[in-house]
């Protein structure tokens, strides 16, 4: 079995909980923030995304809407470097020091 | 009710079905046979036949057979999951919307991306190291089984059953459509080849099917966005003006248009497409099989780098039509044309068609067999993957936790989940049948706003939050189903379009209903947990910890092999 109190003690454990909420709740804020805002524009202020962009066709609301997709996919890639390289290791610490 | 339309639209392409073109591919014309797209498609099954039969003499235990023995790859669950996501309503669907309305398809792309995100952030590690096979094994980890278990497995076969009926109904038509065969034989052929793949292959088959499927796709897509740029010197610059230039709406192509224009439904609206994506049962079932946690977090980033390369390409693929396909009179039906006056409105076989035509525009006769092709594919990994998490819901949940208490021997589970399949498939094509000429849409808003509302807060909730007992989850899973049904009734989408009340008397002014219903059951479950006193909710607040020790490190997690 194991020993629960003792992993909660742990401060890699502590380490590990803390830094990885954090990391995830304030990626998700900002994808929220970011997502929730773009579609406000879309709804309140279509015309600011139909500005063109210097003296072609092309408009702002392109580079955004875009640029949010991409977002996305960093967002994405920033947890999952960070979970890989720093919290797989406190894992196997952890792992390590509680075994049975 | 321009506006309602669109946001239909736009909630139908948001999800990996196909009832958009069920909505509006409705011409009846069926055209002359299309044999390089047979062709195409037949050298296809023969393929993941092939693959079906490899992954049968290796499917021996349950982990075989709900989550491919865990033996899938990070790379290759990204392609798997992706391909669950660019259905055929998305490739032709977002292209169809480019296409009509420029700007606007691109809304909708964003839409549906950011949910990958917080899949992510919040669930995909805590799943993988919590669950088993299926996501009732995370919500059911520290509260009683029975109840959880029967709840997550209504709100699953629910989500199940109301996608699968409307991705048949698609795949009719637009076989009908593609490949001028008769609605009734293609509602068959789709629910008899999804059964041969999930009864015999299991989730190792299901998942090569998709892998291969969305290789395919993207293949196909990169070649047609890049074609279309080609006769632009790549300069998407000039891709736009040409397209504002033959564009009856000209340059409002370029900005928002009519697609929202309530703050209140668009919230809504994102609120479902993000959410609704964190509690789809066959979207939860692939953090499954995969090896670890780190594998099932991999997967989900390639996952959305795949989903938004696709996006943009759909994105040029829409505006190639735009200037490739509305000008060129052999895509064109010459009647209506000549009463608008209007390349865009004149389409054969409606807007969904437009990726199919460019297909032919840029690559010819056997290209746009190999595209067609790839596009029934999709139905078929689609419909097979959704089978598999309802069969699993009732062998896994409700036969061999619920029924057998945990006790089912592990090859009457793989049989019970047999059957399943085999009734889900019969039952599939004779709702097909029986709902050929009904408007699906209000089915596919259900399907998703009962995952956004019912089984995502109960998810999350057992994950994060100490204070849920089985009370809690219970009552507020079922109100959020509830509401979400009653919700989609009420809409104008169901209220005046389908039950055909008179315009502006729908009681609810949202088209989806996620915004309430959501918060119905997130009220519910919180409300119900904090009144409970009860023994079972003393264990379920007491279990957490223990809980939330293994969501984050994995000590103790399910290895998915059995060995």
């Amino acid at each position: 079995m194991i020993n629960l109190a003792r992993i909660e003690r742990d401060p890699n454990y502590q380490e590990l909980v803390r830094r990885r909420s954090s990391l995830g709740w304030r990626l998700s804020l900002i994808m929220l923030v970011v997502y929730f805002g773009f579609i406000l524009l879309v709804a309140y202020a279509p015309k600011f995304l139909g500005t063109p962009l210097g003296s072609g066709v092309m408009t702002i609301g392109i580079p955004i809407g875009l640029s949010v997709i991409v977002l996305a996919f960093v967002l994405t890639g920033i947890y999952v470097r960070q979970a890989n390289s720093s919290y797989d290791v406190l894992v196997r610490k952890i792992v390590e020091e509680n075994r049975p | 009710m321009k506006k309602v339309s669109w946001l239909l639209t736009l909630l139908l392409v948001g999800m990996p079905t196909f009832a958009l073109a069920a909505g509006t591919i409705d011409g009846g014309s069926k055209q002359a046979i299309n044999w390089s797209a047979i062709g195409m498609f037949v050298g296809f099954v023969m393929l993941t036949l092939v693959i079906t039969y490899w992954a049968a003499k290796r499917t021996a235990s349950a982990a075989d057979f709900y989550s491919a023995g865990g033996g899938i790859t990070g790379f290759q669950n990204g392609l798997a999951i992706a391909g669950d996501y660019m259905s055929a309503a998305s490739f032709l669907g977002i292209s169809g919307l480019v296409y009509t309305s420029g700007y606007d398809g691109l809304i909708y792309s964003v839409g549906w991306l950011v949910g990958w995100p917080i899949v992510t952030f919040l669930i995909a590690e805590q799943l993988r190291n919590l669950g088993k096979f299926t996501f009732a094994d995370v919500t059911s980890f520290r509260l009683g089984q029975t109840d959880i278990r029967i709840l997550a497995a209504c709100g699953s076969l629910v989500t199940v059953a109301f996608y699968l009926i409307a991705q048949m109904v698609g795949a009719g038509k637009l076989i009908q459509l593609l490949f001028g065969l008769d609605y009734w034989i293609a509602v068959v052929l789709v629910g008899g080849l999804m059964m041969i793949y999930v009864t015999f292959g299991g989730m190792k088959a299901t998942t090569w099917v998709q892998i291969i499927k969305a290789v395919l796709l993207l293949a196909g897509a990169t070649f047609m966005a890049g074609a279309v740029l080609y006769k632009f010197g790549f300069s998407p610059e000039a891709l736009f003006a040409k397209a504002t230039e033959v564009h009856p709406k000209k340059i409002a192509i370029m900005e928002p248009g009519s697609l929202i224009s309530n703050p209140l439904s668009a919230i809504s609206l994102g609120l479902a497409l993000m959410f609704g994506t964190a509690g789809l049962p066959h979207i939860l079932m692939r953090f499954f099989t995969v090896k670890d946690a780190q594998a099932a977090r991999k997967s989900v980033f390639y996952a959305t780098g795949f989903i938004g390369y696709f996006y943009v390409l759909t994105f040029i693929i829409g505006f190639g039509a735009i200037t490739l396909v509305s000008t060129d009179a052999t895509f064109l039906d010459a009647s209506i044309l000549e009463k608008t006056k209007s390349g865009i409105a004149a389409i054969k076989g409606g807007s969904n068609m437009a990726a199919i035509h460019l297909a032919n525009a840029v690559g010819g006769n056997l290209f746009l067999g190999f595209i067609s092709a790839v596009a029934f594919a999709t139905i078929l990994a689609v419909v097979s993957g959704l089978a598999l998490a309802g069969a699993s819901s009732i062998s896994h949940d409700l036969y061999g936790m619920v029924i057998k208490r945990g006790a089912a021997n592990e090859q009457d589970e793989i049989r019970v989940s047999k059957i399943a399949t085999l009734v889900l498939g019969v039952l599939a094509i004779f709702l097909g049948i029986v709902f050929e000429n009904q408007n699906v849409a209000f089915m596919v808003g259900l399907a998703f706003a009962i995952a956004a509302s019912c089984n995502f807060p109960v998810l999350v909730m057992s994950i994060f939050w100490k204070g849920l007992t089985t009370r809690g989850a219970l009552i507020g899973g079922f109100l959020g189903l509830i509401s979400a049904v009653v919700g989609v009734v009420l809409s104008p989408a169901v209220w005046e379009a389908t039950l055909g009340y008179a315009k502006g008397s729908a009681p609810i002014k949202l088209d989806n209903p996620a915004l309430f219903s959501m918060a119905i059951a997130f009220a519910g479950i919180w409300l119900f947990s904090i009144l409970d006193r009860s023994k079972r909710a003393a264990i379920d607040r007491d279990g957490f910890d223990a809980q939330f020790v293994r969501s984050q490190t994995g000590i103790g997690a399910a290895s998915a092999t059995t060995h």
